[in-house]
């Protein structure tokens, strides 16, 4: 038999609702895994008695006849979400010990639905990483290791790093993620999961701590496409509390899956073929348009001629609004106070924030300080936003063509801790696959597809139009039964 | 354009960052390499592009102008720093 911890959401859902074991099994065997499974570094803090309550919950509720859509189901929480009670650190020194006396809509939702909380998971600071190597609680390290014997510790991608190394290491079934600039994909792909983020609006942003909000949204992080598709459908909804929540019904995803891709066409975007592009990465896309073929769809070359544009705007736009976002770490209302002796207001605000800020929080608040300064708005800040525009359009006019879009989600396999960190560009060119849709924007998806010849995943990436989640999943799904992917990392972490 | 030592004092002091002599000598370069990529941007022709705001249309909306809230004071001030009488407490302001 599958070992409880092995079983992916629905296969948990399903097997406690036929009484294969309790609520409370599931919760002690994935509460043992978090426990077991330290060197990972996937938790700031781990709730067990919170995945505990809800399995008893859920126990009660079976035995009464009134299931809920995820009872039995524990999950990770990304340390961004504030969840009353339990503290909320967005992985920082300034908001270490925050206890938020308020629960963010989305793990609202989640918890009404029947889940259970194993921990809060770790991530870059503030969301700011493509690696987590900015946590002020240390790196987050995939469960993964390159076959040459080497054991060098890798990056699990970020900034929702610890979501995917937990999910990859099976220690939690599912997780919730946040996605600015590829945050939920890219780690995704690193680990041999499959993420999706939604339409900008699906899910609301009440009681997530800010990054950048026009680009910020959260998502969903599991084993499979069908599991991303539950997660999602009971985080998303309209939430008057936040004002760019849409308000729009949320589509039964899950009951509509179907790989079938008769009648649909999928673009296939000419510049995404980047130079020093890992040839496995090119091969990969090349093998997932045939997968897609054979599911039916019809294959159309496309062009979105901004872009090799996106990662700069993106660049521009993400930490202006970081640096207005974070205004609010000041000492005054929460989080870290530094009071030096005889400090005036001036100085405690300088001081703290100089204190509880890592290097690359305050790097994007200087850029973004910079580009928002008298005399550089319009030509940073202004500039982005009509190449924003630009950029929105070409997707526009690529899905007067095509369904969706088909693209490499990362122009790597994982890397190692340190081998990136001490060059910052050279780390964002890593979001350059994810960080378009995220300006337009628009749902995108990462499912694995394949290994490399270090026997890293690799994943790729389906792109679709506004509020067509479905389709998304769809391709997915499709692209998922055909590869196959079955690796696991092999468990060297487990005590 | 390039960023100077007395550039990146001035933006720090305007993100209210204290920042070292040390911080100020890595970050000259850093922020110039940052800067420098992003001026690629100059080569996009955007004449009457409209900067775009909300990337997905959406309506304002409008609540009615009624009290949601309130009497949350311990609440709101169960996470500050120093909290004196029902208040958030800062360093003297006026002397």
């Amino acid at each position: 038999m599958t070992a409880i911890t092995d079983l992916g959401l629905a296969g948990l859902r399903d097997g406690f609702r036929a009484g294969d074991f309790s609520a409370r099994e599931i919760a002690d065997a994935f509460n043992g895994a978090v426990a077991g499974a330290k060197a990972l570094n996937a938790f700031i803090i781990e709730t067990p008695d919170h995945a505990t309550a809800a399995a008893e919950a859920a126990d009660r509720a079976r035995a009464a006849g009134e299931l809920l859509p995820l009872s039995g189901v524990p999950l990770g929480i990304k340390d961004l979400f504030c969840t009353a009670g339990h503290q909320t650190t967005a992985a920082s020194h300034m908001l270490g010990g925050f206890t938020p006396t308020y629960e963010s809509t989305v793990t609202g939702k989640l918890f009404a639905a029947g889940a259970g909380m194993l921990g809060k998971l770790n991530l870059d600071q503030f969301a700011m990483g493509s690696s987590n190597e900015t946590s002020a609680y240390g790196n987050v390290v995939s469960p993964w290791r390159r076959n040459d014997g080497g054991n060098a510790p890798l990056a699990p991608g970020g900034s929702s790093g610890g979501s995917s190394s937990a999910i990859a290491a099976r220690i939690v079934p599912a997780a919730t993620g946040t996605d600015t600039g590829g945050s939920i994909r890219q780690p995704a792909a690193f680990t041999g999961i499959a993420g999706i983020k939604p339409t900008y609006g699906r899910c609301s942003r009440f009681g997530i701590v800010a990054f950048a909000s026009s680009l910020d949204q959260a998502g969903a992080m599991a084993q499979d496409v069908r599991d991303s598709a539950i997660l999602l459908e009971a985080m998303s909804g309209f939430d008057p509390k936040d004002s760019t929540s849409l308000d729009v019904a949320v589509p039964k995803w899950e009951a509509n899956l179907s790989s079938d891709l008769k009648g649909k066409k999928v673009g296939i975007p000419k510049e995404y073929r980047v130079d020093n592009m890992p040839a496995e990465i090119d091969a990969l896309w090349r093998q997932g348009i045939e997968w897609l073929r054979d599911a039916g769809a019809e294959i159309v070359d496309v062009s979105l001629p901004h872009t090799r544009y996106a990662l700069p705007t993106y660049y521009i736009i993400a930490p202006a609004e970081a640096s207005s976002n974070l205004a609010r770490y000041d000492g005054v209302r929460y989080g870290l106070r530094d009071l030096p002796e005889g400090a005036n207001l001036q100085e405690m605000y300088a001081a703290t924030r100089a204190a509880g800020f890592g290097p690359e929080v305050k790097r994007r608040i200087l850029i973004g300080t910079y580009v928002l300064s008298a005399g550089y708005y319009d030509a940073y800040y202004t500039k982005a936003q009509k190449v924003r525009a630009l950029i929105a359009r070409d997707f526009e006019e690529a899905f007067r063509q095509v369904d969706v879009l088909l693209t490499p989600t990362a122009p790597s396999a994982a890397f190692a801790l340190g081998e990136k960190s001490a060059d910052p560009l050279e780390m964002y060119l890593n979001d350059v696959f994810t960080v378009p849709a995220s300006l337009a924007g628009v749902p995108a998806m990462s499912v694995p597809a394949g290994l490399d010849g270090q026997g890293l995943p690799l994943g790729l990436q389906i792109i679709g139009r506004p509020l067509d989640e479905q389709g998304v999943l769809n391709a997915g799904l499709a692209i998922e039964q055909r590869a196959g992917f079955t690796a696991k990392p092999q468990n060297w972490w487990a005590k | 354009m390039s960023v100077d030592a007395a550039t990146v004092r001035k933006i720090a002091s305007l993100a209210r960052i204290a920042v070292t002599d040390g911080d100020v000598e890595a970050m000259v370069p850093e922020l110039n390499n940052i800067l420098g990529w992003i001026e690629q941007l100059g080569e996009v022709d955007t004449d009457g592009v409209a900067p775009l705001a909300a990337v997905i249309p959406n309506h304002q909306r409008l609540r009615d102008d009624v009290v949601t809230d309130g009497n949350i004071r311990d609440k709101v001030l169960a996470n500050a720093p120093q909290a004196e009488h029902g208040f958030f407490a800062v360093p003297k302001v006026i002397e």
